[in-house]
């Protein structure tokens, strides 16, 4: 038998730090915390929609109309025009709810990135798993026939559309732990895999294409409320009409038991220990590999999740057009990364992103700011959050302008 | 698992050649099935792959576990496909591996790869991640077809699309180097803001119309001697493989080669090393660190934009948003996989590159037989670079300081 070789050194792993400062992002993340606390976060917000301004200026547009446009399009003036006004027949109530569908997505999103993050990997395929979800969502809810009671018709919808993210996050995770294939190439490899995967199976001849009658030619699938109604129940609006659904409720579920298994359980603890700094992990006798696999699929399913709750909740099929026009997982990263992968502040940050979503889309008054700009002007606002985040060091920097000489920001915190 | 006692044995018969000896009999098995051998029947295709897992067992028994299995499964694979093959007719056959044209194609699609991995290499190599490579390219894909539309020329067209590139290259510079961001995710942050930049730049400037017909295209390089090669087959495949390759492709080529010099055979190249593997050490001899990291990135936005020129100005003539589906990535996953050198990165490009190509004709060929073929095959590409990056790590080794932000002291 062959000697053992060195441990497999993944693509771009950093190698055992010689000063001491963690190596990860989320050992920087922590460090962070405790400087800046939630003061940072707010600066990277705000700075990348006054780059966002800026970048609609240059192009001749008047910023301030093209944001309240944005705002308004988000239905964020129910707050003060319509607090209160649940008639969603009421432009603005409508698309305050609508806000509030894409924020329960992007909660979910958010959190797939999170988790992963706290382990100290980057989950780049969000989209992938996402996808994934779909695909199986759908195939459950809409060609399960309607032999299955409703609602445990949903309950399986959602937790094997779950478990489809889970085990696409799991592939990475593997790879990762096996033979240290870094996360980052992987996941946008089975991104891409995915997407031709779902077109396949949702496009012209595919297994789960349309076959009701008259709509055979469209690249889309049946519909779960047709042939089951096996749906998430609807509170705050018509189910005809992209209507508020009790999946709400699940994402901010969610947000609690991320923190409580992050903050009060083992295998919390043991992510984090990985996440801050693995080789120390492994030295404290923790199974980094485990850890490693772990995160990458609770992430996915965390995504899988966001694929089932849609489709149960608010959208009942999938067409290639959707799977190509899909950012979730992306979005995700910025909330993630805006909400330093806290509970609480990826809940927060999934609200920013969902109404920018809603209100740069659909909501959009095309008279006041053109969407296709608008769409393209959020990817931007998307960019210039993760640029931000990645570096806190420079609004640390510009938040303490007085610890000029110090030497590195972070270094103060861990008293060095 | 190589014995001190047969050290000359050990030299030339090693299990590992024997392991890649048994990858290449398993692609053999499925090769003979295809024009132009045509073998029809099963038996040969068999007793190839059944010779590939006999080496693979042996290279995997002896140690060598990825050559070993690698053999086995492609041998696996080899007589399965063999299989399919002579299922389908031999005019299909035909049609689907016209080896000329998919060799070709297979450098159309492999250019950007090369570029991009050019340019991974270079700022890798100084020791910064560079995950934002898709997005220079797509900055170059688009400034660059705006830049061939608006100047009439493709000369221009290319060269303000890799200032793009270098411009994009800069923000991630300074923010991995100066303010000593995470490279990962200050990488990302540059895809998603190319994808924001390219988009709403070609919605603001172009409005609903696409890039309009007639842009300045990158010129063919016609080698007609080729065709006069002996004999006539040889000649024709000769010259439906190379006679008519986009200048920028041969550009490639020679860019991999200087590349090579320069990083290897050069001081500069000595210098970007070792900012690379132990910047620390490279201070105190007096390099730049940040100088020498600055350049690199700077370079390889610039490389990383000319592969996405290539795609817009040089292959499609036009632009469409999120134009370079994830080549950048998969630029960067033949940078892993060719070890961080040139020359090994070119290979994997071409791979990749071939995947493209065999996944278009394939698709084209068979999309009426079989439903939605083409959609499927386009998984392809990322599938093997999936399966290549997962093979090969741990048999590579990236420059040791690569990712890690340096301080001055």
């Amino acid at each position: 038998m062959s000697e053992p070789g060195p441990p497999p050194v993944g693509s771009t792993a950093p190698p055992p730090p010689e000063t001491g400062e963690p190596t990860t992002t989320a050992g920087r993340y922590q460090v962070m915390q405790k400087l800046g606390g939630v003061v940072p976060a707010v600066l990277t917000g705000i700075l990348a929609f006054f780059m966002g301004g800026v970048v609609i200026a240059i192009s001749g547009h008047n910023p301030i109309d093209a944001y309240r446009g944005i705002l308004d399009g988000a239905g964020i003036n129910w707050f003060w025009a319509h607090l209160g006004n649940t008639d969603v027949l009421d432009l603005s109530t409508f698309n305050f709810t609508q806000t509030l569908l894409r924020t329960t997505t992007f909660v979910f999103a958010g959190l797939a990135v999170a988790f992963a993050f706290r382990c100290g990997l980057f989950n780049i395929g969000g989209n992938g798993q996402y996808t994934m979800g779909v695909v199986v969502s759908v195939w459950v809810g809409a060609y399960w026939g309607n032999a299955l009671p409703n609602g445990l018709h949903v309950v399986i919808g959602i937790v094997l559309g779950a478990l489809a993210g889970a085990l696409w996050a799991g592939i990475a995770g593997i790879l990762k732990a096996t033979v240290g294939a870094h996360e980052v190439i992987t996941t946008i490899m089975l991104n891409w895999i995915a997407y031709y995967f779902a077109s396949y199976c949702f496009g012209q001849g595919g297994p789960l294409q349309n076959t009701q009658p008259g709509r055979e030619a469209a690249p889309i699938s049946d519909d779960v409320l047709d042939t089951s109604h096996a749906i998430i129940p609807v509170f705050w609006g018509d189910e005809g009409f992209q209507a508020l659904h009790y999946g709400f409720f699940l994402a901010i579920a969610a947000l609690v038991v991320f923190w409580i298994v992050l903050n009060r359980t083992t295998l919390g603890y043991e992510v984090r220990a990985v996440g801050f700094n693995p080789d120390a992990a492994a030295y404290g006798g923790i199974n980094v590999k485990k850890n490693y696999f772990l995160a990458m699929a609770i992430s996915g399913m965390f995504a899988g999740l966001a694929a089932a709750i849609d489709i149960f909740g608010w959208k009942y099929r999938a067409g290639t057009l959707d799977i190509q026009a899909t950012t979730v997982g992306y979005v995700g990263i910025a909330v993630a990364l805006l909400g330093r992968s806290t509970a609480v502040g990826v809940g927060l940050a999934a609200f920013v992103f969902g109404a920018l979503d809603y209100g740069t889309t659909r909501g959009l008054d095309p008279e006041v700011f053109d969407p296709t700009l608008a769409g393209n002007l959020s990817y931007m606002i998307q960019g210039m959050v993760v640029l931000f985040v990645g570096a806190d060091i420079l609004i640390l920097y510009l938040w303490s302008l007085r610890r000029k000489r110090f030497a590195s920001p972070r270094m103060a915190g861990r008293g060095v | 698992m190589t014995s001190i006692a047969e050290p000359v044995r050990a030299s030339i018969v090693t299990p590992f050649r024997i392991g890649v000896a048994g990858v290449i009999l398993g692609a053999l098995s499925f090769w003979i099935a295809l024009p132009p051998l045509h073998t029809r029947n099963l038996v040969a295709p068999a007793l190839l792959a059944a010779a590939a897992a006999v080496a693979g067992g042996y290279a995997a028994w002896q140690g060598e576990v990825r050559a070993g299995w690698g053999a086995i499964v492609i041998g696996g694979l080899g007589v399965g496909l063999a299989y399919l093959a002579t299922r389908s007719s031999v005019d299909n056959l035909e049609i689907a591996f016209t080896w000329s044209s998919l060799i070709a194609a297979m450098f159309v699609f492999a250019t950007p790869l090369i570029y991009g991995s050019l340019g991974g290499i270079f700022s890798e190599r100084s020791g910064i991640v560079n995950i934002g490579i898709e997005g220079m390219m797509l900055m170059g894909a688009f400034w660059g077809i705006w830049g061939a539309d608006k100047t009439g020329s493709w000369i221009t067209g290319v060269l303000i699309g890799m200032a793009a590139g270098g411009l994009i290259a800069l923000v991630h510079a300074f923010f991995s180097i100066h303010l000593r961001a995470d490279q990962i995710i200050s990488g990302t942050a540059i895809y998603f803001l190319s994808l924001g930049i390219t988009g709403y730049a070609f919605v603001q400037l172009y409005g609903d119309k696409n890039i309009p017909a007639g842009v300045s295209e990158i010129p063919r390089l016609q080698l007609r001697f080729l065709d006069h090669i002996p004999p006539d087959a040889v000649g024709d495949f000769l010259y439906g493989a190379f006679g008519r390759l986009s200048l920028m492709i041969w550009i490639g080529f020679l860019c991999v080669v200087i590349a090579h010099v320069a990083i290897f055979k050069t001081p500069l190249g000595l210098r970007l090393r070792a900012c690379g593997e132990h910047p620390r050490a490279a201070d105190t001899v007096g390099i730049s660190v940040y100088g020498t990291r600055y350049f690199a990135v700077v370079l390889s936005g610039v490389l990383a934009a000319a592969g996405g020129a290539f795609l817009s100005v040089g292959v499609v003539s036009s632009f469409t948003e999120g134009q370079t589906g994830g080549r950048g990535f998969i630029a960067l996953a033949a940078v892993i996989a060719g070890n961080w050198r040139p020359f090994g990165s070119l290979f994997f490009a071409c791979l990749f590159g071939f995947c493209y190509s065999l996944a278009l004709q394939l698709g084209n060929t068979y999309r009426d037989s079989v439903a939605g073929l083409d959609v499927l095959a386009g998984m392809l590409p990322y599938v093997i670079t999936l399966i290549i990056v997962a093979g090969v790590i741990g048999k590579s080794y990236p420059p040791a300081a690569v990712g890690r932000p340096y301080t001055k002291q």
